[in-house]
């Protein structure tokens, strides 16, 4: 385990209870352990880590904040943020992987789907059995997620669904698809399993970073989605869509913070043991104050994000505080990865480290549910609301 | 079949040691300890045995009180029931360990008594022969597959001389290596488990002070190596040296 391992593992955080040290520790391991040695093939060659997740969804990683009768751990929102950043810590394709599964693909299921969407699809998904996704993205609909042209139609009990998604996480992979279509009062919400016939698999996207994550373009031709699939009313799936992103951006945050403490875990013993004019990197002034601004950086996003996770344990709006901690960790990963590349010098811009492979997956956490300035947006509407 | 598996809370191989101030034992901050790694062979070998025919995995432990948490890593990896003898300090040599662990495992339902080979931070390898002596049990020590069929335990005893195929009549005790079973990683539901499981907390005798540490030390610092020429003009030196300096070749 790594110098600092120890720092992050022995501070105390008030929000961390026994519990979230026992999964930390237990995700610790089997990610230092199993994910990390596994990381570097599945961005070299682009492959999806089937055997991790597999694995994953044996020791109930797949399920983490969903109660066990319905087939998942048991845990909070906070243990499962910690799951996150500890996968991410060594890969972000595998922490990807699993933060769409959990957060996007079963959480809207778990907070707003039918009894019978339960029995037929939270307990596969929350026992990992088979992956969800989550598709809101379009062509023409991203930060502007309303301009949606994916189009339902009511037919009998039925809905014929006609549209693409783009850059779906899991798309190909997944059992169940979560999307959202344009109806004539607004936006709503279903549940199409990805054998419904009409579904096809487009564009498999080829990637600057998380490259061994699915990502996925999905065609919808003249689907029918049983009524019964629909996620809330008619016209209410904007709203609920919203409420899981603003969930779902504390995860995004939290793998943002796993992958810069993932570059300072490779960067501080590198700069502990490189010497150069005689001395070790760390014994220069200018390399002192990187280390100390990637440590403040990483501890202000850890807090931050535990902050929020807990928030939301409590039952509260998260809008806010998500926003914030998925803005600032974003943003400070790039810093924190940024200088762990400068401080190993060329040894952080080969493949030889896995840093580089790092900045690249970290550029994501800036763009996917919810781009930075949208994120600004979101935190300066509340703040402006807030004092008319 | 119950199955009772003795386990050491020894530190991780990956923990950087020091000599704490008194010269005597390690530095215990920061270092992390883990179930030691053959131990934890023998747990996952019971695991996998009560899977198959049944019955109760029970751990032994002797260990300080923080050895709870490793107890609890074989609880969550889904053993019955655990036993921990706290240590409240003190040197015991082999012997003295196999004594308190045969004390408390004499009179429990045993079939089979699987130990790790060694532990990793006394590296005796003596303990389990040893308990498995007191308990007046045949033991095969360095066990590398072991099956079990009609109160019969066939293994292969595995060392540098070959393999041995043995089989044995339970009640029995084995030492095991690695390459009997890949130690699996708990559920979280097995870490919730493991807080209901019972846990015997027995206080372990005092040592009889038999056996003193003096001294600890750490290991001197390797030599960095040395060039001795290059390519093929280099080879009858380094021969010269490897048969003479180093007494490798002969
Ligand atoms: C790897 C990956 C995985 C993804 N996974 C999923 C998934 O599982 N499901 C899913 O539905 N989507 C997914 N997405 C899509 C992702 O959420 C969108 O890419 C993101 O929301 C941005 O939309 P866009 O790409 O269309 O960019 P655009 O909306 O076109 O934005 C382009 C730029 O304009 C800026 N901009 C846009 N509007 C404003 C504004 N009002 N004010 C100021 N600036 C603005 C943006 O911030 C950005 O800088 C994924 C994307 C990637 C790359």
């Amino acid at each position: 385990m790594s110098p600092l391992a120890d720092i992050t593992f022995s501070e105390p955080i008030p929000f961390l209870q026994e519990q979230h040290l026992e999964v930390r520790e237990l995700i610790h391991r089997y990610a230092q352990e199993q994910v990390k040695p596994r990381a570097a093939r599945l961005d070299e060659e682009k492959v999806f880590p089937h055997d991790t997740v597999a694995e994953l969804a044996e020791m109930g990683m797949l399920g983490v904040p969903f109660p066990e009768e319905v087939g998942g751990a048991g845990l909070d929102y906070l243990s499962y943020i910690l799951v996150i950043e500890e996968l991410a810590r060594v890969c972000g394709t595998t922490s990807i992987t699993v933060a769409a599964h959990t957060s996007l693909g079963t959480n809207p299921i778990y907070q707003f789907g039918t009894d019978l969407q339960k029995e037929k699809y939270l307990r596969k998904l929350a026992t990992g059995e088979m992956l969800g996704a989550f598709a809101l993205t379009e062509p023409g609909a991203g930060s502007d997620a309303r301009a949606s042209k994916t189009t339902a139609v009511r037919d009998g009990d039925d809905w014929i669904v006609n549209g693409v998604k783009v850059y779906c996480t899991n798309g190909t992979h997944a059992g169940t698809v979560i999307l959202t279509t344009k109806t004539e009062n607004g936006i709503t919400a279903f549940i199409a399993e990805k054998s419904f016939p009409g579904i096809s698999n487009g564009t498999l996207e080829d990637k600057l970073g998380l490259r061994g994550s699915d990502t996925r373009e999905l065609v919808f031709e003249d689907v029918r989605i049983p009524d019964e699939n629909r996620v809330g009313e008619e016209g209410g799936g904007f709203k609920r869509f919203m409420m899981t992103l603003d969930a779902g951006r504390i995860s995004i945050g939290a793998m943002a913070l796993g992958l810069a403490q993932g570059a300072l875990d490779v960067a501080l013993p590198y700069a502990i043991e490189r010497k150069q004019f005689g001395q070790t990197l760390g014994q220069f002034g200018a390399i002192q104050e990187r280390l100390a601004d990637m440590a403040v950086k990483i501890h202000t996003a850890r807090l931050t994000l535990y902050h929020a996770a807990a928030l939301k344990d409590e039952g509260r709006h998260v809008a806010y505080a998500g926003s914030i901690g998925k803005l600032y960790a974003s943003e400070i990963a790039m810093e924190v990865i940024d200088s762990a590349i400068q401080i190993m010098g060329g040894n952080g811009f080969t493949r030889e480290y896995p840093v580089e492979r790092m900045f690249r997956d970290a550029k994501l956490c800036e763009i996917g549910e919810g781009t930075s300035e949208v994120q600004r947006l979101v935190i300066s509407r509340m703040m402006l609301k807030s004092v008319q | 079949m119950d199955i009772i598996v003795c386990m050491k809370r020894v530190p991780d191989s990956a923990a950087k040691i020091t000599v704490a101030g008194d010269a005597k034992s390690i530095e215990q901050d920061g270092v992390d300890h883990v179930i030691s790694p053959y131990d934890e062979i023998a747990v996952e070998k019971a695991l996998q045995l009560k899977e198959a025919h049944g019955g109760t995995v029970t751990v032994v432990c002797l260990g300080v009180a923080a050895a709870t948490k490793e107890i609890r890593q074989a609880l969550a990896m889904g053993a019955d029931q655990a036993v921990h003898l706290k240590d409240a300090g003190g040197n015991r040599g082999p012997l003295e360990i196999a004594q308190a662990l045969a004390g408390v495992i004499k009179g429990r339902a045993c079939d089979l008594l699987l130990f790790g080979k060694q532990s990793i931070d006394a590296d005796n390898g003596a303990v389990g022969v040893m308990v498995a002596r007191l308990l007046d049990l045949p033991v095969v020590s360095l066990v590398a597959q072991l099956d079990v069929a009609d109160g019969r335990a066939t293994v292969h005893r595995q060392s540098e001389v070959g393999t041995e195929v043995i089989e044995v009549t339970l009640p029995a005790a084995f030492t095991v290596q690695r390459g009997l079973a890949e130690p699996r990683y708990p559920k979280i539901k097995g870490i919730m488990q493991a807080k209901k499981k019972p846990l015997e907390e027995i206080d372990a005798p005092a040592p009889a002070g038999t056996m003193a540490l003096d001294k600890l030390e750490p290991p001197a610092a390797r030599e960095g190596g040395r060039i001795v020429g290059e390519g093929k003009d280099a080879v009858g030196e380094l021969v010269r040296l490897l048969s003479q300096e180093a007494k490798v070749l002969s």
